[in-house]
């Protein structure tokens, strides 16, 4: 079953609204979320105890049902790996410095992780289908696998799905004590030749359905995810083969959009099979915008769909050939720590 | 008793992150919950921690709230009550 | 393309009244819920709330689970269930299928965070690193898959307390797509002094046992626990004798409060009615609900009320298994899917334990009494929870 995105919007270190047009460039080590004002989506009542992970996503989503000029979807799935860290920090402190006394609900009930999915119904009073994937670098390609089942049981729907995840400071010195991140410079990340990533932060939300609108953005083909595979070659068949279950062979492909970080052990793995299956193919990267996180792919989708739609991809972009004009199809692939891997093919619609 | 409503409307605004409401925008006798503030269930169960943190007073049971919190002044004279009740 | 039917070729169980499916059931039988004051888990509030506790330290459940004793509970916890269902398949090698592994769990891996965090506050250099390893909810997942050999299809699903009936539908959406052969599917969950310290503060634990559709009812035990059933296709069910056939599920959501439901529970309803009718059944065909009664005054109280609108004709025999297992969170979707599948196996209706006086509200007690022998031909599993996420599920004989 294939889709059509029908709207998008995202929250990330870039500007929405000027994207790809003018691209923000960050030094250091992360790349923050510039926040909008999320009050213009979520009335102030309701904002006052909402951790970031949950504005992001609940801002996301409101754009992509506005841009899909659609009030209450079908569905509504949603993937996040670490779920709303800021909640979980502030409990988690709290538990430990006051010897679990004095404890305070609404950090616990706003850190669950499910706690997105279930405000953003809530915020459209929406009683429809709604589902959490909560699997690392997975957890969006599950949502959207969801979806593309749901549209299959039944084409009638408008269906909501997207990814959010956070940086909180907690979350950051401690991934960083794992030797993830180096101090870069966006411009130039992906040209390092060292060790390490920047993190990242963001949101993207989109409305899928079965039929080809009047406010279509591009067509999701197919999604695929692939689990510790055993080498380079392997995945190169998984992506081959992939590709032939799509009718399609590498050639095909307009553009490969990768998740290359700056981290050379990362990037060294799409080298190796680019060289393999796609010698001839233009390919390009996001996470020089918007920072490595287990859900950047949803950046990456909301990227090529954008991309497709308007028949030219920024230049920023591009590590390799030149920029295809009136780009077909766009294959996103990303792997996260060569564990997961996931293929996201969009086309023209 | 002007004296903790006034600390009272403080301690709230604070610990149920009540952005751009000030103290002054608290009437005494408004009630906290539904069409007056428009506090909620969640916020029943912070102003009970609120209780314990500021004024060292314990609610076992949470269905006595609605009538505690009903506004700041019946906040205040229970508080005001309980602490009797301490000495 | 959505064709064919899924089964369910096993079942799994670990949890605080048994280690393993069997040892459960004859808890049920002799009337002996699980709760008692916590020994393994070390917490403030120790001595004033009972939990439902798995009875084995991590060391003795990582000496079962063939696990190192350093992981997170949740994760032997997960292994030891998923290995009972798996060998209850009776399936033999699972790498000749194209085989799945749907989890669900609502902590992860915070046992051992909360351990990390007691170190890192006192500085952000402290702490041991492998602690926080498996923090995420997806690494418990792989842990397990990975000591399963599952490759096919890793995921996991976090929806609090209706987490394990989701993981159940979306392996056995799978199955239908024909992209899996077989899906582990179900949930698992420790007790962790996060979620103990959370439902504190929402004021819904019972300091005693815990009384699910009871007028007295005040609140719900904390469990923990895992349970999976193995569902498999039309194709691998013949080559085996199923337990039971997963004919009918749905997903609602309540969008009336983040942790509380509506009091006509409408999303409850929804769930229900939507499971029934995808089962192609009728109400009175219903021969048994395994409800979700957690014992607190609201849950109760919307379910049994949206369970006496869909049942207006009659309610068939219901009871909160909860009354014995505690609530054992992301873990309690996939238990009491294995319990409504043994149920129809075997005949079984399970007891609703601490039950004495009737709710005002409803015209329906819960059945107190364990019996086996009876002619079951469907049974229906309700999972709801915070977040408004609602799931039911209905088990066939055929």
């Amino acid at each position: 079953m294939k889709a059509f995105i029908q709207g998008a919007g995202c929250v990330s270190a870039q500007d929405s609204n000027v994207f790809p047009g003018e691209v923000r460039n960050y030094e250091g080590d992360r790349l923050p979320v510039a926040d909008p004002d999320y009050k213009q989506w979520i009335d102030i009542k309701q904002i006052r105890r909402m951790g970031r992970a949950i504005k992001m996503g609940v801002a996301a989503s409101h754009m992509s049902l506005e841009s899909a000029g659609i009030k209450n979807p079908d569905a509504i799935i949603m993937g996040t790996a670490y779920g709303c860290l800021a909640d979980t920090g502030v409990f988690l402190q709290k538990l430990v410095t006051q010897q679990e006394d004095m404890l305070t609900p609404t950090a616990f009930i706003q850190s669950t992780h499910n706690t997105v999915a279930g405000q953003i119904a809530l915020l459209l009073g929406c009683h429809a289908y709604n589902n959490t994937f909560v699997h690392g670098a997975f957890s969006l390609e599950n949502a959207l696998q969801d979806s593309l089942l749901l549209l299959a049981e039944d084409p009638s729907r408008n269906i909501l799905a997207g990814a959010t995840d956070e940086i909180t400071d907690y979350s950051h010195t401690i991934l960083r004590r794992f030797g993830l991140y180096k101090n870069a410079h966006t411009s130039e990340l992906l040209q390092s030749q060292s060790q390490g990533t920047m993190a990242g932060e963001g949101a993207a939300f989109f409305v899928l359905s079965a039929g080809k609108g009047e406010h279509s953005i591009a067509q999701l083909t197919a999604v695929d995810m692939l689990y510790r595979p055993a080498s380079e070659a392997e995945t190169a068949e998984h992506i081959r083969a992939f590709l032939q279950r799509n009718g399609l062979q590498p050639a095909d492909v307009s553009l490969l959009l990768t998740g290359r970080n700056g981290d050379t052990t990362n990037d060294r793995y799409y080298e190796t099979v680019e060289q393999s299956m796609f010698s001839n193919t233009p390919v390009a990267a996001f996470k020089h915008f918007c920072g490595e996180y287990p859900t950047a792919a949803a950046f990456g989708v909301w990227l090529a769909a954008g991309s497709l739609r308007r028949g030219s991809i920024p230049e920023e972009a591009m590590v390799k050939g030149q920029p295809p004009v009136q780009p077909e199809r766009i294959l996103i692939w990303n792997h996260h720590h060569a564990k997961h891997h996931s293929l996201i093919l969009l086309e023209k619609c | 008793m002007e004296k903790l409503m006034q600390d009272l409307k403080v301690q709230i605004i604070q610990q149920l992150n009540l952005q751009e409401v000030k103290p002054e925008d608290i009437g005494d006798d408004q009630p906290l919950f539904k069409e007056g503030l428009g506090l909620d269930s969640i916020d029943a169960l912070e102003l009970i921690v609120l209780l314990q943190q500021y004024h060292n007073i314990r609610i076992a049971k949470p269905e006595d709230g609605p009538n505690i919190f009903y506004s700041i002044r019946t906040m205040a004279e229970y508080i005001t009550a309980e602490k009797a009740k301490q000495a | 393309m959505m064709t064919g039917s899924v089964w369910i070729a096993g079942g799994g169980v670990i949890s605080g009244i048994g280690r393993n499916l069997g040892e459960c059931v004859a808890s049920f039988e002799a009337m002996q819920p699980g709760m008692a004051y916590m020994q393994h888990l070390h917490s403030a509030h120790a001595q004033t709330f009972p939990v439902v506790e798995v009875k084995a330290g991590n060391d003795e459940l990582a000496a079962i689970a063939g696990m190192p004793a350093h992981w997170s509970r949740t994760a032997l916890l997960s292994r030891i269930a998923a290995q009972e269902a798996w060998e209850a398949s009776g399936l033999g090698d699972i790498r000749q299928y194209r085989t799945g592994f749907v989890s669900a769990n609502t902590v992860g891996g915070m046992d051992k965070t909360e351990e990390f965090m007691e170190a890192f506050l006192t500085g952000s250099s402290k702490g041991k690193l492998r602690q926080v390893v498996h923090h995420e909810c997806g690494a418990v997942t792989e842990l397990v898959a990975d000591a399963m050999g599952v490759r096919h299809h890793v995921s996991t699903i976090s929806t609090a307390c209706s987490s394990g009936a989701n993981a159940l539908m979306y392996g056995a959406r799978m199955i239908r797509a024909g992209m899996l052969d077989v899906v582990i599917a179900g949930g698992t969950d420790a007790l962790t002094r996060f979620t103990l310290n959370g439902f504190n503060t929402l004021m819904i634990l019972d300091q005693q046992q815990c009384r699910p559709f009871d007028d007295t009812r005040t609140g719900l035990n904390l469990g923990e626990g895992a349970g999976y059933v193995v569902l498999v296709s039309d194709a691998v069910a013949k080559e085996i004798r199923p337990w039971c056939r997963l004919s009918g599920f749905a997903n609602a959501n309540d969008a009336y409060h983040q942790t509380a439901s509506s009091p006509d529970g409408i999303g409850n309803f929804m769930a229900m009615k939507a499971a029934l009718e995808m089962g192609g059944l009728q109400p009175e065909d219903i021969g048994y609900i395994n409800l979700h009664g957690t014992g607190t005054q609201n849950n109760d109280s919307s379910e049994g009320l949206a369970i006496s609108r869909l049942f207006a004709g009659g309610v068939p025999p219901a009871s909160s298994t909860k009354s014995f297992t505690g609530h054992t969170l992301g873990a309690s979707g996939g238990i009491e899917a294995v319990f409504s599948a043994l149920a129809l196996r075997d005949g079984i209706i399970y007891p609703n334990a601490n039950f004495s006086v009737q709710m005002r509200e409803l015209a329906f007690s819960p059945v107190t009494a364990f019996s086996r022998g009876n002619n079951l031909r469907n049974v229906m599993s309700n999972s709801f929870g915070f977040g408004g996420n609602c799931s039911s599920l209905v088990f066939s004989k055929e």
